[in-house]
């Protein structure tokens, strides 16, 4: 069994970004530069909001354009990230749909949910959860 | 301040020769805290005294504070100018993303000089800023249209403030409005128009940086507590149930709802209009500003026919509050909901302040009923109580007035009295248009008495309501007093950008414990001194710029009306006018 973060009910999220905040708060540090969840409107605010962050995809496109095998692919889903392999080239950005690679610009590297489910616990509405998924299942 | 916080730099912008420059001023915050206590500081710096408030001499400053994007609820930023609605102190809080996006940019303020020869946008996105052609944005009949458009043109999405103006901004109405992420406004004395003076059609910000703190795990106790306090206890209830419209029967059971120009303080259909009503028929959505849990933004989701064409309907999305449905509601005698959910949709449209939009039109009404204007003057539109399509029109000619008339009303109720007549029923206090409450001398004592004539300085309206719930006598000295104390606190939460909802919760000792995490020392002591001395410096740069408590004029209108305390003496509120500047000055 591993953990996933899934997004249970977007349609009760009201976009006050407590995840994002938390997910940075987690390394100890204020502000929005170490986050890797995303929170942003459907195309202006009366539309509602999208939460972006990684699914644990099973078979990782990201890990799949790293030139450097940085993005090690973690069964059932999902990746984690080598970090003293990774060159930077921003493949992995690219290759996901849902723009779930967050960029760290001072260190040149993706940054990406370790799927510890903390900022869920920040998530007043029940948009947010972390579930456990069990292996090989799709 | 930690020594790696990007707080103390301020971007200035000169938007006449379009640099821009970085200048690192540690002093504003150590002395004004972030917020009001800096952006005061900041306007005695660039406003010269005199100075047009539509010239380009008149500086618009953005100034937020320490605890932003560290801690939930800060998220106001503060701007300061001349305001052009009242020929002083201009200054307007607003939510949505501005303030994060304004910390996370790595500034404390943005000081925007001068004026662009042709219409621009100004997008700050981190260390670059670019000045956009917005020429073919300028004179877009609907402010939406303009977010919708910079939202597909620019970066950042999730972590901007779109701030941008409608028409009644571009076209000079001291009362526009800026509107940020479509729901939230810096709302109040003209902020727009000053935008327009300076073909700025919008700021665009956003950034994000990491900032640091002084101790990570008391942080993130603090934190876990602010937090707490925010999403579980009772104190922010009200706000995310049913949001500031919870206000509406409460204010008309005691007679204090101003209704038809303030004929009556009960409105018969105020059950129409209440957050009750709006929450079970029309609420579709809630939203927050950005590091907010309480989500206290409501939206009215309006189903509308196309009167000729069947099967064709639009749904618009609406934001709001108990100012709007006070103004554009009561204050017109509009219960048919959809119909002023209609007019306050004109008025974000083109880019008004809603409430003095209403209290304008209500002038207007009663003027018309009086026969101090004629439909000559309004242009044909016999403007009625309850009648929502004309004020619709009304709106629509304020913007693009077709004679003298809608001229004046654009410049407010104050000034179109000066005019037609009718200034003991111009409901306008230091020049700004009368917000939703009759409680009694207090809430009428703060419109006169607060440095934005607003009922957010110092909330009389909440010291009526609870001496008439305990049935104590106010005094002149002690209104004077609690309003003072009350109005110096609130420098306090305004430096830090804290939201005035979340008061219960930014206790002395909370605001001592958040900021000792961000590296600051400050005692209750120290703060009690920030909050005297920076109202004492927006008083004082408002006597500079002519302000004088004694020629303050109050409209016979709230002398005639009972307020649920009884009714109204002059002496009274002369009294307590004299006081509570004898005693601010001290």
């Amino acid at each position: 069994m591993a953990n996933r973060l899934a997004v249970v009910d977007v349609d009760r999220c009201v976009g006050c970004q407590s995840c994002m905040f938390a997910c940075a708060r987690r390394l100890g540090e204020g502000g929005l530069a170490g986050a890797c969840i995303g929170v942003r409107s459907a195309g202006g605010i009366r539309r509602g909001f999208v939460v972006v962050v990684c699914r644990a995809c099973p078979d990782p496109p990201c890990a799949r354009v790293c030139p450097t095998d940085a993005l090690i692919p973690r069964p059932p889903g999902g990746v984690r990230l080598r970090a003293e392999l990774c060159i930077g080239c921003g493949n992995c950005v690219r290759a996901c749909p849902f723009g779930a690679i967050f960029w760290d610009g001072g260190q040149n590297k993706p940054q990406i949910c370790v799927y510890c489910g903390y900022c869920a616990r920040y998530c007043p509405y029940g948009v947010l959860a972390l579930e456990e998924v069990a292996h090989a299942a799709q | 301040m930690l020594p790696s916080d990007p707080l103390c730099r301020v971007l200035n912008v000169d938007l006449t020769r379009r640099r821009f420059w970085v200048t690192e001023r540690p002093d504003l915050w150590e002395d004004g805290l972030g917020g009001a206590g800096v952006a005061i500081r900041l306007l005695e710096e660039e406003c010269p005294p005199g100075a047009d408030p539509l010239g380009p001499e008149n500086p618009v400053i953005f100034a937020v504070g320490p605890l932003v994007g560290l801690f939930p609820m800060a998220s106001k930023t503060v701007a300061m100018f001349k305001s052009p609605h009242t020929g002083n102190l201009g200054e307007s809080h607003a939510g949505g993303r501005s303030a994060v996006a304004i910390r996370m940019a790595g500034y404390g303020a943005i000081v925007l000089r001068g004026a662009s020869p042709t219409p621009i946008y100004l997008v700050v996105d981190g260390d670059e800023v670019y000045f956009r052609d917005a020429s073919a944005l300028w004179g877009l009949r609907s402010s939406a249209t303009v977010g919708r458009v910079i939202r597909e043109q620019e970066r950042g999405a999730g972590i901007r403030t779109i701030m941008r103006i409608g028409r009644a901004g571009e076209r000079g109405v001291t009362y526009a409005c800026v509107v940020t992420e479509t729901y939230r406004h810096f709302g109040r004395l003209g902020l727009g128009a000053v935008f327009g003076s300076k073909k700025l059609k919008a700021l665009v910000v956003s950034g994000r940086r990491s900032l640091p703190v002084a101790d990570r795990k008391a942080y993130r106790e603090a934190y876990d507590a602010v937090f707490q306090a925010a999403t579980q206890s009772p104190l922010m209830q009200k706000y995310h149930e049913l949001g500031t419209a919870m206000n509406v029967l409460p204010l008309d059971s005691i007679g204090a709802l101003p209704t038809r120009n303030l004929r009556s303080g009960r409105f018969e259909e105020a059950e129409a209009i209440s957050g009750e009503n709006l929450a079970r028929n029309y609420l579709g959505r809630r939203v927050a500003c950005a590091h907010c849990p309480v989500a206290c933004i409501h939206l009215a989701a309006l189903r509308l026919p196309y009167p000729n064409d069947p099967y064709f309907y639009k749904t618009v999305m609406l934001g709001y509050d108990h100012e709007p449905i006070y103004a554009v509601g009561s204050m017109l005698g509009i219960s048919d909901v959809a119909g002023m959910l209609q007019v306050m949709d004109e008025t974000e449209t083109v880019g008004l302040d809603v409430m003095s939009t209403g209290v304008v039109l209500a002038w207007a009404t009663e003027a018309l009923e009086r026969g101090l204007i004629s439909l000559k003057e309004t242009d044909g539109l016999a403007l009625a109580w309850g009648d929502w399509e004309t004020y619709v029109e009304a709106v629509r000619r304020i913007v693009d007035p077709p004679n003298d008339f809608y001229r004046a009303l654009g410049r407010g109720v104050e000034y179109a009295a000066s005019i037609y007549g009718g200034a003991d029923f111009a409901l306008a206090f230091g020049g700004n248009e009368m917000p939703g409450y009759h409680t009694g001398p207090a809430a009428h004592l703060t419109y006169l008495t607060g440095a934005r004539h607003s009922h957010l300085d110092s909330a009389g309206y909440s010291l009526d309501q609870r001496a008439a719930a305990k049935g104590e006598v106010l005094t002149p000295e002690g209104v004077a007093e609690a309003l003072r104390e009350e109005e110096r606190w609130r420098q306090v939460l305004a430096s830090l950008v804290v939201c005035f909802f979340a008061r219960g919760v930014y206790t002395p000792e909370v605001v001592t414990r958040t900021l000792a995490a961000a590296g600051i020392e400050r005692s209750a002591d120290d703060l009690a001194r920030l909050g005297a001395e920076t109202l004492a410096r927006k008083q004082a740069f408002k006597s500079r710029e002519g302000f004088d408590p004694a020629r303050l004029r109050i409209p016979r209108r709230i002398l005639e009306t009972p307020s649920p305390l009884g009714g109204l003496e002059e002496g009274f509120l002369r009294q307590a006018i004299a006081q509570f500047f004898e005693q601010g000055s001290g």
